[in-house]
């Protein structure tokens, strides 16, 4: 059964204040007699990590890079929302609220959401204290930008690596910790799985990385902030290493995963070039403001795009949509360049891909002024496809970017399982079915500055101050599995490899649980996954030995759990009989092909819980109440 | 193409790897063949297809550090053909494409040399030194909470472009790879820049640079010559100009902070 | 004091004491260079004779001089040192490496360099210094030791001017890279200034070294037989 979601009572805008004041503290002194684990030094982790040090914890952080400063919060572009107002141009709390809560498609928390748009703006406060160096005006104060089709600037940026410059913040005050020993850092070390003595969290079991030693960890709070796992995808924007190992393993121990098949497509991605792609790269969405989007009229037309007349080309984004044309909101754009392609005239020798062109931006402004706006995306563009974008239109086609879904987290951030917390892209709680442009970041730092060290003190207040070791029996028992689940891996000695399989799973994935689901797709995905699972347990390669850096073993131990995964997306896709946000259902949908909700029967959270191995898991329902907020349906005609 | 240019012929080429089992291990070039490479694949999606191919024979796979793919996250660090991160200017191992070799190319693959960068495996090294000049003071010391309002503090914006420009290091480690004396100046720099350039930075401005310049001794990486291989090799072009700017900042902080140790 | 010691034996210490030597050595090239222009001067040497003579009896010079000294020791100590350890930094070589395509030979080569121009400099204090200084050169017409024939007879011999143009070639490379990498150092580095450093540093090479090759060429091809 689902907790409560310990939404406190009273206004939207006093919730969080009048929870501050509820919570339970913990004793200054008492403070350094707790131990807390943090899994993931990403922009949630890392700040989660040097908050709490610096309030007196005992950190313990682990992550599988050779640094924290490696995690995929660095990868972002764009940059971090925040309703600071500063542009005087409209933006406020409740509107970075309501937008957030609007573009998740009404499947968000209200209360989370309006929390997260309120410490939006420590946020940037305390970033720039950092010195983390954000966009100037030429008065030296802050510079904004409107990003993803938002109303106002309420954008901050650094040029187009927000994410590295908040994450090398975020790294900068974790490392001052270290420096202190308020945190002791535990690098190339991977969570293989969570112990819970007694129903609560207090501990992991690791595997470090080069010598392939497995430890065991105790803590008296674990939290994860392991990112999201977009990579059961195969090919995503995400990062090779990404994976869902750390929440899945602590998903069987009994943490519920919430909405797992919200997922969000990116529109604007280098497309695949063939079989041997290992990741897709992301080109910032900016390039909708002035690319055209069209494919060939005419199926399997294969000529050099600037040998088709005007008359044979099909602008479908602006033909279907004329108010908003190329700048209709991610998913449509993604389901439409599917659409295209799969009616045969997509483009490039896959035939996966639709052209964004340029032509006319650069005739109407000159290749001065276009290269001013996109220079460093064109050079990214050519660098990695060989073309150049100014002569030749690029190519596009949708990736998969982001996810919505993770581990369920009560308003405290805690899981299912007490003493176990989950920040970041890591739990479900902000974004509803659809997450918005430079949101991301923000959710993650706002986590881990600023809701996770208060809300994880209520918890600590009322546990004993008394040490935690790894003696108990879980322990020994929690390492024992990880061990033999390795043993199993090596020893399984068939034929086919973890990428392979991977590769395998994420074409399922693709296909059947991808831009657009149906029943009987998601049907036959299921089966197929359950074969796949099969086959991976029978037929799996490895070379080599658990005692040693050995990058296959790695790989499979994360595919099997994307396996169990992709099939639980599958079900929770299956059992949403809507259209929202990320997720959409072809058989909901309007006349106009737009997402169909259902707000009388699925205004919930699925939350799922593991029954057993072999056993389907169970459903379990938190309905969103939604008082702030009219429900509308959104049209983009 | 996947994109435009049908004309590209999958390559032959032949690979000599370091291999080496562990840290304590003695290493060695090993040979290997990859066939039908698309020009179209990165460099590490070519060593991809070999480790696949290895896998398949039942020999281990080549271990190399890699995670974003993208030239942003600093793990990707191949010695390719005498030069960190390949021939490419402004590129890191993962940005570099196969369409920058042709067919029949013998490629030599080997990891940062550095005793500072123990080889883990393979072409796997040990950056870990990085992470403890950092923790030695690249940081502001602020906690969370309690900052002012952002627009409190202006700064000019070339100012803040340049803080950015040093503070764009990705920490892979091709300025100590390329480096004759495997230096790393150029890193400790580009984070000493950041935060001398910025008004943030000044409270700690002397501790700072001289714990990091401290901790860099330490750590056993060799003394900058202003030879400037770093800055030629850097994937980002973090400028020269900061190594100039570190030693003024080391200079007047030695002459004038009330450190007498 | 420990901060002194612990300031100069940091890597960057240690370079400083090798860029502010460096730039004291190229001023002493200057008045070198200059003085020695009597040379040129054709009146059988008492012009040089002259000028040698206050070079080493003036007591200002002599005191200058032992600064001089110690600018040459600190300059090589330091480098030296800075060498051994910039070496133990790859204990394991490259075995495929190509330097050559991200920087110029002579910036790397700066102790190669440095040491020919020390063993250069051994050979040219032993033959002028010290012999002008300790040993018994013959009165000129005007009571002063007579340097200039020794210059003259050193300068016919061709392996001597070998050695002293080789030698030029060697510091002016040295000088190429050694200026601008002082000021570098010296953290004298301002997007205005330093191209011009730059320009400087490599007009400052060419022509200093240009004009040391210039006199054992002069002699062994221009200057005809010692009329006594």
């Amino acid at each position: 059964m689902l907790p409560d979601s310990k939404i406190p009572e009273g206004p939207l805008a006093e919730k969080w204040e009048k929870h501050k004041f509820n919570v339970k503290l913990v004793n200054p002194a008492n403070k350094r007699k707790y131990d807390v684990i943090i899994v993931g030094t990403g922009l949630a982790g890392a700040s989660a990590a040097a908050s709490l040090a610096e309030l007196g914890y005992n950190v313990k952080a682990f992550t599988y890079h050779d640094s924290p400063r490696r995690a995929h919060s660095i990868a972002a572009q764009g940059g971090i929302n925040a309703a600071k107002n500063y542009q005087n141009d409209g933006d406020s709390v409740f509107r970075l609220f309501y937008d957030t809560i609007k573009g998740g498609d009404y499947r968000a928390r209200e209360a989370n959401v309006y929390r997260l748009a309120q410490v939006s703006v420590n946020i940037i406060d305390q970033c720039v204290a950092q010195g983390v160096p954000f966009a100037r005006e030429y008065g030296g104060l802050l510079a904004n930008r409107s990003f993803g089709g938002a109303q106002v600037s309420r954008t901050f940026y650094a040029r187009g690596q927000t994410g590295q410059q908040l994450l090398l913040g975020a790294y900068s005050a974790l490392s001052r910790q270290v420096a202190y020993g308020k945190v002791k850092l535990y690098t190339r070390s991977e969570m293989l799985d969570l112990v819970v003595v007694d129903g609560k969290a207090r501990g992991i079991v690791t595997r470090n990385l080069i010598t392939g030693e497995i430890q065991t960890h105790s803590a008296h709070a674990v939290i994860l902030a392991t990112g999201g796992y977009g990579n059961v995808f195969y090919l995503s924007t995400n990062a090779k290493y990404c994976n869902v190992t750390a929440p899945w393993r602590a998903h069987k121990k009994g943490a519920f995963f919430a909405n797992p098949c919200f997922t969000q497509i990116h529109p604007t991605c280098i497309p695949v070039s063939g079989d041997y792609q290992s990741k897709l790269t992301l080109m910032s969405e900016s390039l909708r403001n002035d690319g055209r989007v069209w494919v060939p009229k005419a199926k399997g037309d294969k000529r050099d795009p600037r040998q088709i007349p005007e008359e044979e080309r099909d602008y479908f984004l602006e033909r279907k949509y004329p108010a908003f044309g190329n700048l209709v909101p991610r998913d449509v754009a993604s389901r439409n360049a599917k659409q295209a392609c799969d009616e045969g005239r997509g483009v490039g020798t896959t035939g996966l891909a639709v052209y964004l062109d340029f032509a006319d931006v650069i005739k109407r402004e000159g290749a001065d002024k276009v290269s001013q706006k996109y220079g460093n995306l064109f050079e990214m563009y050519e660098k990695i496809t060989g073309e150049n974008p100014y002569e030749l239109p690029m190519r596009i086609y949708p990736a998969v970017h982001y996810t919505m879904g993770g581990l369920w987290v009560d308003y405290n951030l805690q899981t299912t399982i007490p003493g176990l917390y989950a920040t970041g892209e890591c739990n479900f709680s902000d974004h509803g079915a659809n997450r918005l442009g430079a949101s991301a970041l923000m959710q993650g730092l706002a986590d881990g500055y600023f809701v996770i060290p208060y809300t994880i003190g209520d918890y600590l207040a009322q546990t004993a101050p008394t040490p935690v070791t790894t003696q108990h029996p879980a322990f020994a028992q929690a390492e024992a599995e990880v061990r033999e689940r390795i043993n199993k891996l090596i020893s399984i000695k068939g034929n086919r490899t973890p990428t392979e399989f991977h590769k395998a799973l994420g074409h399922i994935m693709w296909e059947y649980c991808g831009m657009a689901r149906n029943a009987e797709g998601l049907r036959h995905a299921k089966a197929e996954i359950q074969k796949l699972r099969k086959e991976f347990w029978s037929d799996l390669k490895l070379v080599g030995t658990n005692e040693e850096l050995n990058q296959a073993l790695e790989n499979a131990g994360r595919v099997a759990d994307f396996i169990e995964l992709g099939e639980l997306m599958v079900d929770d896709a299956l059992h949403r009989n809507e259209s929202c946000g990320g997720h959409f259902r072809e058989e909901y949908q309007t006349p106009e092909n737009e997402a169909l909700r259902d707000d009388e029967n699925f205004a919930y959270v699925a939350a799922w819980e593991f029954a057993g191995e072999g056993k389907p898991e169970i459903l379990n329902k938190e309905e969103l109440q939604f008082e702030n907020v009219k429900l509308t349906q959104r049209s983009y005609k | 193409m996947a994109g435009s240019n049908p004309n590209a012929k999958p390559m032959n080429l032949t690979l000599k790897v370091w291999r080496q089992k562990n840290r304590n291990a003695e290493g060695q070039i090993v040979e290997y063949q990859v066939k039908d490479i698309s020009p179209e694949m990165s460099f590490l999606e070519m060593l991809d297809v070999l480790n696949e191919d290895l896998l398949h024979k039942g020999e281990e796979p080549v271990a190399f550090d890699h995670d974003c793919r993208e030239g942003i996250c600093g793990s990707c660090n191949l010695f390719i053909n005498g030069r960190a991160h390949g021939p490419e200017k402004g590129t890191t191992t993962c940005q570099l494409h196969m369409r920058k070799f042709s067919d029949g190319d013998t490629i030599t693959i080997e990891p940062w040399r550095a005793n500072a960068f123990p080889v883990n495996r393979d072409l796997s090294v040990d950056r870990s030194a990085f992470d403890r000049i950092i923790q030695a003071g690249g940081y502001v010391s602020v906690n969370t909470g309690g900052a002012p309002d952002g627009n409190e503090i202006p700064i000019p914006k070339p100012v803040a472009d340049r803080a950015f420009e040093a503070a764009t290091c990705i920490a892979c480690g091709a300025c100590v790879a390329a480096c004759k004396n495997a230096s790393a100046m150029l890193f400790v720099s580009a984070k000493i820049s950041q935060l001398a350039l910025l008004p943030q930075g000044q409270v700690e401005r002397k501790t700072r640079v001289e714990n990091m310049i401290a901790q860099m001794d330490k750590e056993g990486f060799g003394a900058c010559t202003n030879i400037g291989q770093c800055a030629a090799e850097c994937p980002v072009g973090i400028s020269l100009e900061n190594i100039a700017l570190m030693n003024r900042e080391f200079i007047s902080a030695k002459a004038t902070s009330n450190n007498l140790a | 004091m420990s901060w002194i010691s612990n300031t100069f034996s940091s890597s960057i210490g240690r370079k400083v004491i090798v860029a502010i030597t460096g730039l004291f050595l190229c001023s002493f090239l200057v008045v070198h260079l200059i003085g020695n222009f009597q040379l040129f001067k054709d009146d059988g040497g008492a012009a040089f004779n002259i000028y040698s003579h206050f070079m080493g009896t003036n007591p200002v010079i002599r005191t200058v001089e032992w600064g001089l000294l110690l600018g040459f020791v600190f300059h090589i100590y330091e480098s030296y040192t800075l060498a051994v350890r910039n070496r133990a930094a790859r204990s394991v070589a490259y075995v495929d490496s190509r330097p050559s395509q991200n920087s110029p030979w002579y910036s790397r080569s700066m102790a190669l360099l440095g040491t020919i121009i020390l063993l250069f400099l051994l050979v040219h204090m032993y033959n002028f210094f010290y012999r002008a200084r300790f040993g018994d050169l013959d009165p000129d017409i005007n009571n002063n030791a007579d340097l200039y024939t020794l210059v003259y007879s050193s300068f016919k011999q061709w392996w001597y001017v070998l050695l002293y143009v080789a030698a030029q070639v060697a510091l002016c490379y040295h000088l190429i890279h050694g200026f601008r990498s002082g000021f570098q150092t010296l953290g004298l580095n301002h997007r205005k200034y330093t191209p011009l450093v730059r320009i400087i540093g490599y007009a400052f090479a060419i022509i200093v070294c240009a004009g040391f090759a210039a006199m054992p060429l002069y002699f062994f091809f221009f200057k005809p037989e010692l009329a006594h």
